[in-house]
């Protein structure tokens, strides 16, 4: 040895079954020393197949394969769905449904942010936010129970509308929380925002420059983290955005810090949605008043032949969809949430292309991580909001 | 935007890239190309570069598969202009066994998707710096998302207790695999979107 430091690069294997790796990841990381060199992520551990069965389901039937896709937040995938099943029928539904959908959409992105904020906090070593955020986690399933009868895989946004009307009182219990929740955020941004630890781990780590993020197909928050302004809820509104007053947080340095404080504000802007939602929410019908595409009331099948054709026309031969193809995105709480939908004029979808956000971002592990100690693995996981549901399908 | 633009932008960008579009079309409010498959790395580096477009997102790569057509499968992609808030769809089809140029050079997240429409269709991409399988088991045989591969499979995984491994065996359906065709020979069950126009809400 002639003082000269000699130093070999090792290959390290990262899961699948590791805490930090928020699901069935497969890390293989090239390491230099602490140094990470190159990481190269093994995913499809959880697939399930999801586009090939709904191939072989009917348009209705589809709905709850897209709970299962990004199981943190349910509706906002039955969304995208519902909404490219509606463009392909030509279909507009009914002012409350649309305000009753922007309303469990924002439910839906509170859920999310809540669950990434916190287990992003526990892999970089704190457990008290995880302990107050999955109780407010708790409450807004209790909301998704109230209206649909499931507190994850609700299945509740189908083409025309919503299942149900909400139940009498939930508005009100939601305007409470709405007015509650946001001391919770200060709490929660109380103990992370200014903790010396919690900046020590994420400023600076896995950052990544605007025109990097364009390039590798980031969207939502990782997006709006490196710097730009883009929000499909302000810039291609669908339902009933446009009448609404929210702010669009943007990051500066597109590092781990500022996805938490893009997330942070996310969900104080969303709070501000769910009350107007509250507000100008008409009376009205929930879903389309067309018994070949939603099912009729229940009262009325107990009289009429022909609700009872219907219902039973609906739940076996589902109702066929014209000839075309669409991509239609809705701003979901990770990113672009998209669905490539086929028809050939039957009643099953011919292709049904799930586009996840997190793909995109896992993707881009390798360039995030790249230099970075070993240790900072498990925030930039943490920050980039990954659900294998979601990437595997 | 309106679908009199888009119909503007699609003669603009056929006028612009000449022969290598093959056909376009506005449907849905939504412009979408088909492309020659030997220049699709080009057209996407021209779209992507140029000042009057800046499709400077690549949000989706997929594949689809008609069988039955000469040219079995299509390539499509989703593009995003973030600074004139457009989306374009391009689509490259082509037979079997063929290989469609990589596009990891224009944008470097049609890495994965790309290696995704090879695992699910077995698509070949030229010039992939890493044209690996992705989704499907370390191992896997055929290609899942193509029309002709069962909805069941081939191969099913057990634990086995006395070689103390996971072992591969045949698909064992102990009930026969069933498919529910619903669909009515007799009547227009079109009627419905026919009537779909005039009965909004």
């Amino acid at each position: 040895m002639t003082g000269e430091k000699s130093t070999q690069s090792f290959t390290m294997n990262f899961g699948p079954q590791h805490p930090a790796a928020h699901g069935v990841l497969r890390l293989i990381l090239d390491m230099d020393g602490e140094i990470v060199e190159r990481a190269d992520p093994h995913i499809g551990l959880l697939h399930r197949g999801t586009e090939k069965l709904i191939e072989y389901k009917t348009y209705l039937q589809a709905i709850p394969y897209f709970d299962r896709l990004d199981y943190v937040s349910p509706m906002s995938q039955e969304h995208a769905f519902a909404l490219a099943v509606e463009k392909l029928l030509n279909l507009e539904i009914p002012l409350r449904a649309q305000y009753i959908r922007v309303l469990f959409c924002e439910i839906t992105r509170i859920l999310n942010h809540i669950m990434n904020i916190t287990t992003m906090a526990i892999d970089v070593g704190a457990m008290t936010p995880l302990l107050w955020g999955f109780e407010e986690r708790e409450i807004l399933m209790g909301f998704y129970e109230r209206v649909s009868g499931a507190r994850m895989h609700a299945a509740y946004f189908r083409p025309g509308g919503v299942q149900r009307d909400m139940p009498l009182g939930l508005a009100e219990d939601i305007a409470a929380f709405a007015d509650r929740f946001p001391k919770v955020i200060d709490d929660i941004e109380n103990l992370l925002t200014e903790n010396r630890i919690f900046k020590q781990r994420t400023v600076n780590i896995g950052a990544v420059s605007p025109s990097q993020a364009l390039d590798w197909g980031f969207s939502g928050p990782m997006l709006r983290a490196s710097n730009i302004a883009w929000d499909l809820r302000r810039n291609q509104p669908y339902e009933v955005y446009n009448k609404m007053d929210f702010l669009i947080p943007v990051g500066k340095n597109g590092d781990c810090y500022d996805r938490y404080l893009v997330r942070m504000e996310e969900m104080r802007q969303s709070v501000r949605i769910m009350k107007q939602c509250l507000e100008q929410m008409p009376e009205g019908l929930v879903k389309v008043k067309n018994y070949k595409i939603t099912t009729p009331p229940r009262a009325e099948m107990k009289t009429s032949m022909e609700a009872l054709i219907h219902h039973f026309k609906l739940y076996t031969e589902g109702y066929h969809v014209p000839k075309g193809e669409t991509y239609t995105a809705v701003e979901a709480p990770k990113g672009e949430f998209g669905v490539y939908l086929v028809s050939d004029g039957s009643n099953r979808p011919y292709r049904c292309k799930i586009r996840a956000p997190g793909f995109a971002f896992l993707q881009a592990l390798d360039l995030m991580a790249k230099g970075h100690m070993l240790a900072d693995v498990p925030s930039i996981i943490g920050s980039l909001d990954i659900v294998f549901g979601e990437i595997d399908r | 935007m309106a679908s009199q633009d888009l119909k503007e932008l699609g003669t603009m960008i056929a006028d612009e890239i000449g022969t290598d579009i093959l056909s376009w079309s506005v449907d849905f409010n939504e412009l979408m190309m088909t492309v020659e498959r030997a220049s699709i790395a080009r057209v996407l580096l021209y779209l992507r570069d140029s000042e009057t477009l800046q499709f400077s997102q690549l949000m989706d790569v997929c594949g689809v598969d008609y069988l039955g057509r000469d040219l079995r499968f299509e390539v499509v992609y989703n593009l995003l202009s973030l600074s004139h808030n457009i989306r374009l769809r391009i689509k490259v089809e082509v037979e079997e066994g063929v290989p469609v140029p990589s596009v990891t050079s224009v944008y470097s997240s049609a890495g994965w998707w790309e290696r995704e429409v090879f695992d699910l269709y077995g698509i070949p991409f030229d010039d992939h710096p890493d044209l690996r399988r992705i989704l499907t088991d370390y191992g896997f045989e055929g290609h899942p998302l193509r029309k002709d591969f069962p909805l069941t499979g081939y191969v099913e995984v057990r634990y086995d207790e006395d070689q103390g491994r996971v072992v591969y065996e045949p698909v064992k359906l102990p009930q026969a695999f069933r498919t529910f065709d619903f669909e009515s020979p007799w009547e227009g069950m079109d009627f419905a979107v026919q009537t779909l126009g005039v009965n909004k809400g």
